[in-house]
């Protein structure tokens, strides 16, 4: 791919946000998260992995609604969701630019996320792409907002942002990202450069390590099937 | 109850039908839609069971489709469905969006015949904004508890593909109960199987479970590996080579319609890959 971290490297910086988390879903044909979710478990054990696009031996067996419900329930610790657009308050587009409903660049549309931010205790955004094209001052259209007003039911919000050159936390309370760790090859200043929302920087800012030796080896035998 | 011809089962869908369809990795209807596509059908209204894929992306290529209500519109790994955002940027096709859980809500509600159905989240995506037909109500239980009301969705037409089907019309669709609820919600569903036994699936304790009643069934056509190019159960997986090559055909008009002259209008024994 680009240069910069490899895919083990970003996967294992995605496991290390998963913890102390026990049960992950994966709603969507997403191999990066897929991935961590698997490396995490096989480091820390007691991690539940559902993934719905499993087709042999998947997780549910009340049809492909079952996520929705196991998240209502509140029985879902952590979440993934990505977006064609991010902005700095959180907020995701899965439908697209221009004219509702989309007219200028449409997106697939929103799957579950304007349900699954508000349920899943914590939610981590993927996005590979780091470009001002997706990560906005403010998004076209919200198919799901990152903070709510008070009174609306919501058990959670984005824990992390992570694009393949760094790692933003979020904080609800500022709806305001704060950058944490640059992927190697990268400083603040790359990232301010191809970052469109404004964002908070860590003192000290790190730098996201690549995969251990244990990790890489998890990775290359036991889940290269 | 005997199969009929796929053909036959395509001219039960009369123009301005809605259609429920589930997407390619759940039992998707793509022999059916192939047919659909050779009797060219007009005006439908499809309905992604939460989401829509190939199936869908094919019928509004080919001009059979006036609406789309779905959570989204993809061939996942492969990427975007290149006929669905052609017609969203052309403007020629009504779009009502929705999320995973509530295109699954709508439809149990109408299963269960009640008018309507309150879901969690929601509240605060432009979704909801356009969509007049979701209100927002108080919880009537608590104070100040905003929640989200959807109306029941009946479906003219549930159409999937399912594994087996028997002599009575019962059809096992396995871990696959959306399929069911699909079937509960809709006012007729139309099948394809990939074979018939002669056993009645109901008197198989391990099968029954995954069995929708012949009572939901209005007719069933056998089309083997009907899912295709999508994915059935442990009977066949997705085939990503090929919708890569859809995807890659349909990016243009004139691909789109070589796709149809080699997959579509020949019948699909013919097309085996």
């Amino acid at each position: 791919m680009t240069q910069g971290i490899s895919d083990e490297g970003l996967i294992a910086a995605i496991a290390r946000l998963i913890p102390p988390a026990r049960h992950v879903a994966i709603g969507a044909a997403s191999p990066i998260p897929t991935a961590a979710a698997c490396l995490a478990r096989e480091l820390h054990g007691n991690l539940r992995v559902s993934s719905l696009y499993r087709r042999r031996a998947n997780p549910f067996t009340d049809g492909t609604g079952e996520l929705f419900d196991l998240a209502a329930q509140g029985r879902i610790d952590l979440f993934f969701l990505g977006g064609g657009e991010i902005d700095g308050a959180g907020n995701i587009n899965l439908i697209g630019t221009g004219e509702w409903p989309g007219r200028t660049v449409r997106f697939p549309g929103s799957f579950g996320s304007a349900f699954m931010y508000l349920m899943a205790p914590r939610t981590i955004l993927f996005r590979r792409e780091h470009s001002k094209r997706v990560l906005v001052p403010r998004v076209a259209y919200i198919s799901a907002p990152g903070t709510s007003p008070p009174g609306v039911f919501r058990r959670g919000h984005a824990d992390a942002l992570v694009t393949g050159r760094a790692i933003f936390r979020f904080s609800p309370e500022r709806a305001r990202f704060t950058l944490v760790s640059v992927h190697p090859g990268e400083t603040a200043a790359t990232i301010r450069a191809a970052t469109g929302f404004d964002y908070d920087v860590a003192d000290p800012l790190r730098e996201t390590p690549e995969a251990t030796e244990e990790e890489r080896d998890i990775l290359r035998r036991r889940l290269a099937a | 109850m005997s199969p009929v011809d796929i053909d036959v089962l395509a001219g039960m869908v009369p123009a301005g039908a809605m259609l429920a369809i589930p997407p390619d990795n759940s039992a998707t209807a793509a022999a059916f839609a192939r047919a659909l596509v050779r009797r060219g059908v007009r005006e439908l209204r499809l309905v992604g069971v939460p989401v829509s894929g190939y199936a869908t992306d094919l019928l509004i290529g080919a001009g059979c489709v006036a609406e789309v209500h779905s959570s989204a519109v993809s061939l996942d790994e492969v990427g975007l469905a290149p006929c669905f955002t052609r017609a969203i940027k052309a403007g020629t096709l009504r779009m009502r969006d929705a999320t995973c859980p509530a295109m699954h809500s709508m439809l149990e509600a109408a299963a269960k015949g009640i008018p309507f159905i309150p879901i969690r989240g929601i509240l605060g995506s432009d979704i909801l904004t356009h969509r007049p037909d979701w209100k927002v109500i108080e919880n009537p239980f608590a104070d100040a508890d905003p929640i989200v009301l959807l109306p029941a969705l009946s479906p003219d037409f549930a159409i999937f593909h399912a594994a087996l089907a028997d002599r009575e019309g019962n059809v096992w669709v396995g871990r696959h109960r959306e399929l069911a609820v699909m079937a509960h919600a809709a006012r007729r569903t139309l099948v394809t199987v990939e074979r018939v036994v002669r056993e009645n699936l109901m008197e198989d304790e391990r099968l029954a479970p995954g069995t929708i009643s012949g009572v939901y069934i209005e007719a069933f056509a056998v089309a083997e590996r009907g899912a295709w190019p999508g994915g059935l159960l442990d009977e066949y997986p997705d085939d990503t080579a090929h919708l890569a090559e859809y995807a890659r055909l349909a990016r243009t008009e004139e691909g789109f319609r070589t796709y149809l002259d080699r997959y579509v209008y020949r019948r699909p024994a013919e097309a085996a890959e």
